[in-house]
């Protein structure tokens, strides 16, 4: 059923009138036409759709539009600040955290998302919240050191 | 080149069709200078095997070209595709070098039908091996145009010219040069390279050899890269198709009506061909799910269970792959003998990108934006179904999001045109993750059975060999064994009737199956004779190269002797694969109680010959250990005749970040002077390399790969 929902995207504010049970990936994909944010698995098993609400990683292909309602959502292409790459995008891309980049907008906006909780994560910290994510290229030993240097970077302030 | 190496089915008569001429793309790209690369001409008369894989015909054919523009731009125009590899940045590296140009002035355009020349697919591990060094000669030849043009502009002869970083100066009057760019300005100069110009040598290497950043880095880590389902033509629709629930099945009759009353929703039939468009995928997925349809679906016997006696029990007639000796003189001679059946199962490609595919038909003309690895057969395939000449259709490869041999087949692309010429409409197909699973040509599930023997020193006295249905890829041995046999049963894929359902290349085809036979059995002698896995090994090891790439991984673990099972958990494999050798050593913890397998360390050495980044390639050799930690741990597809149980990675598991060990990757030189293969060879090792580790560690033997927790619990009962 047609609903009217409003959101922040990305810094902008947003209005649609969609059926609000309909996944927030698809709206992204194909009503606003916002495509960094990937399909890989549609059950919340690849990460390859994580997005930011709020700065809490979530899989965009299970939640609800619906549940976003005036909240903030960052994705991929929100990341950088006006044409700056953040630090994550910075480090994936020097350390070579990615090879064919299909899971990479879902892996940097998982990592914002621990990074903003914890500024300083340790390696376990970060092992167990980059689990829900897959890389079939086989690039987590890169992606792992990519995390750690931009939580460096950062130095602990909320990015 | 041995026949070992190739990827066999696509090798045997590809014949390149006629495509456009020569003066068709010339007059196509606006002018400036152009090197045509024609790539069986300049492969070595030596090597019949490699010419007979780039059968070619007429002399107007040619396989990649190079242009300078009045711009100074240089773009390599090429009908490879990029997914994850590495060689959109690799092989401008290799014509950097040889052009005397920055890296960042080479553009390369790729994966395009109507711009790039016919090229055979990216698969093999062929880029860097085949047409790196065509597009060396062919960088060699444009700079030869370009330092005679400048000769004239500059009106000195050319031994007084230096090239360098796309400007070439008088050496004895450094003010006096002039750019490419300005070289090329208004010419229209066109060279075919048909002989073997001279190369630069190692020592004058700046790029080939050196890491850089991938030149695709920046697009993917901010989201602009485009992959297919990334290209919105406008009034482009969503299409979801009704899918058999088995392999074979075939459809009575389906009801559209419910689907045909939703909003937006479009439904199309022809023939079998039953789908619903909507504005939006999801729309297209819930009109789907009001189909309701009646299928045939066919008995089949086999299962997940059954596969492997069922293999064996079909199998034709083998085909000798190498023999030499006595095999039962060589048995007599001995005082043990060691009776081994491996298995390994089904394996999916599981790319993060599902096959996808944006067709928008026109005018009778087709243009599709598809995830392929070869976009030529691709559109041959587009062309036939439309009923157009290939010449009105025109396929674009962008970017993969993973292909691992399983894109070069597909069929999404036939389906998205198909679509958008009965409906009117630009059309985008993505296969759901449960239709990924389904339609993959999965990586055939294989038998070996190893017979061998040794003598009361531990020496092996013989080896016999059979492999069925995985393919001969990797199944000679190269030890030092006097009566040996290696047979194979059956092809890699293709394989007919074997299978229940589509089979094909996966990254590093039979290699791994093979290489984990061969490595578990060596183990399996070494620990009965009581000798330590390495020195058993180069015991049987004249190949120098072998015996190179083996000591550096041992030196680099810093292997201490010990006999298996030492409850240390290390184990070896070693391996051969697209010509280039590898030697990995796994350390793995075993959890008794719960039959994990922990992989805590792996050394990865490999020899691949000439290396263009050296980062890339880690970075390969890193994907491959990690990537082989699925096959070897958990990888398995389950099924009930063609009926495909596995629908998404909840069942179907693939490796995790708290999976991946410490891994250290060296990098081998011989002194080999060509590239060899380098984003597939590793992988093979894994499998072997965690099984005998595992033995090391707890003292069982598995012989079935994937090793999951309830197959080890089971060993250690």
């Amino acid at each position: 059923m047609k609903k009217a929902v409003q959101f922040k995207l990305n810094g902008k504010p947003v209005e649609l009138n969609v059926d609000v049970t309909r996944k927030l990936l698809w709206v992204l994909r194909a009503d606003l036409g916002l495509t960094g944010t990937k399909y890989g698995c549609g059950e919340a098993l690849c990460g390859s759709c994580t997005v930011l609400v709020n700065g809490t990683a979530m899989r965009s292909c299970a939640l609800n539009v619906e549940g976003v309602e005036g909240a903030e959502i960052t994705t991929i292409e929100g990341l950088g600040d006006s044409g700056e790459l953040h630090p994550l995008q910075k480090a994936f891309a020097e350390i070579g955290g990615l090879q064919c980049g299909f899971c990479t907008p879902g892996m940097i906006m998982n990592a914002a998302g621990i990074l903003r909780e914890t500024p300083q994560p340790t390696r376990e910290q970060i092992v167990r919240r980059m689990e829900g994510n897959i890389c079939r290229c086989g690039t987590q030993v890169r992606i792992l050191e990519a995390i750690e240097t931009a939580a460096q970077e950062t130095g602990g302030e909320k990015r | 080149m041995k026949h070992n190496d190739y990827l066999h089915l696509a090798f045997t008569d590809i014949e390149s069709p006629p495509p456009v001429d020569r003066r068709e793309f010339f007059k196509r790209i606006a002018g400036g200078i152009v090197i045509f690369i024609v790539l069986g001409d300049l492969l070595s008369p030596q090597d019949p095997e490699r010419r007979r894989g780039f059968r070619q015909q007429g002399s107007s054919d040619f396989n990649a070209f190079l242009r300078i523009g009045g711009d100074g731009v240089i773009t390599c125009f090429t009908g490879k595709i990029e997914m994850g590899q590495g060689i959109v940045t690799s092989l401008p590296q290799m014509l950097a070098d040889e052009l005397d140009a920055p890296v960042d002035s080479i553009h390369m355009i790729m994966g395009d039908t109507d711009l790039c020349p016919w090229d055979m697919g990216t698969f093999g591990s062929m880029s860097t091996r085949f047409f790196g060094p065509a597009l060396r000669q062919a960088g060699a030849e444009a700079r030869i145009v370009l330092m005679d043009l400048a000769a004239k502009k500059l009106g000195v002869p050319e031994d007084q010219l230096q090239a360098k970083d796309g400007v070439i100066f008088d050496k004895n009057n450094p003010n006096s040069k002039v750019t490419y760019g300005e070289l090329a300005q208004g010419k229209k100069i066109q060279r075919i390279v048909d002989r073997k110009a001279v190369l630069k040598s190692a020592a004058q290497f700046t790029e080939i050899g050196t890491p850089r950043i991938s030149t695709d880095a920046i697009e993917k880590v901010t989201g602009r890269a485009k992959y297919a389902g990334d290209f919105r033509p406008p009034g482009m629709v969503y299409a979801r198709i009704l899918r058999p629930p088995a392999h074979g099945a075939s459809l009575v009759s389906a009801d559209t009506s419910a689907a045909a009353k939703m909003e937006g929703v479009q439904v199309v039939r022809d023939g079998d061909l039953v789908a619903v468009l909507h504005a939006t995928p999801d729309g297209a997925g819930v009109a789907l799910r009001k189909i309701t349809a009646q299928w045939d679906v066919p008995e089949v016997a086999v299962n997940d269970r059954t596969i492997h006696d069922h293999l064996v029990s079909i199998a034709p007639a083998p085909s000798n792959l190498g023999s030499a000796g006595d095999l039962e003189a060589g048995k007599k001679n001995s005082s043990k003998s060691f009776e081994s059946r491996y298995t390994t199962a089904y394996i999916a490609h599981a790319p993060m990108e599902n096959h996808t595919a944006v067709a928008v038909v026109d005018n009778g003309k087709a243009t599709v934006w598809a995830s392929t690895q070869t976009p030529f057969s691709s559109r041959d395939a587009v062309a036939d179904a439309l009923g157009f000449s290939p010449g009105n259709v025109r396929v674009i490869a962008p970017y993969l999001g993973g292909g691992f041999g399983g894109k070069a087949q597909g069929g999404q692309e036939v389906e998205a045109a198909r679509l958008a010429q009965l409906a009117g409409v630009p059309v985008q197909v993505e296969w759901t993750r449960a239709e990924e699973f389904f339609y993959d040509s999965f990586r055939p599930a294989a038998v070996v059975t190893l017979n061998s023997s040794t003598n009361d020193t531990g020496k092996i006295t013989s080896w016999d060999y059979a492999v069925y249905f995985a393919g001969s890829r990797g199944a000679r041995h190269f030890y030092d064994i006097a009566d040996h046999r290696t047979v194979a049963h059956g092809g890699g894929f293709g394989a007919g009737n074997a299978h229940p359902f589509n089979t094909g290349a996966w990254r590093a085809p039979a290699g791994s199956t093979n290489t984990f036979a061969r490595e578990s059995q060596m183990d399996i002698m070494a620990a009965a004779a009581g000798i330590d896995p390495f020195e058993y090994r180069m015991t049987h090891l004249k190949d120098q190269r072998m015996r190179t790439v083996l000591q550096a991984a041992a030196d680099k673990f810093g292997w201490q002797p010990a006999k298996a099972p030492s409850g240390r958990g290390v184990g070896i494999a070693c391996g051969v694969d697209a010509g280039a050798y590898i030697a990995l050593i796994a350390q793995v913890t075993v959890n008794k109680d719960n039959g994990k397998v922990q992989v805590e360390r792996v050394v990865c050495a490999q020899d691949s010959g000439l290396v263009i980044n050296p980062r890339g390639l880690i970075m390969q050799l890193e994907g491959c250990v990690t990537m082989g930690l699925g096959y070897t741990l958990s990888e398995q597809i389950r099924f009930e005749g063609g009926a495909v149980r596995d629908a998404n990675f909840d069942t179907y598991k693939l490796p995790r970040f708290s999976w991946v060990p410490k891994i250290e990757a060296v990098l081998v030189d011989t002194g080999i002077e060509e590239a060899h293969g380098g984003g597939e060879p590793a992988i093979i090792g894994m499998g072997g390399a965690v099984a005998n580790a595992i033995h090391d560690a707890v003292g069982v033997r598995l012989y079935d790969l994937p090793m999951t927790p309830q197959r080890v619990l089971a060993a250690l009962a």
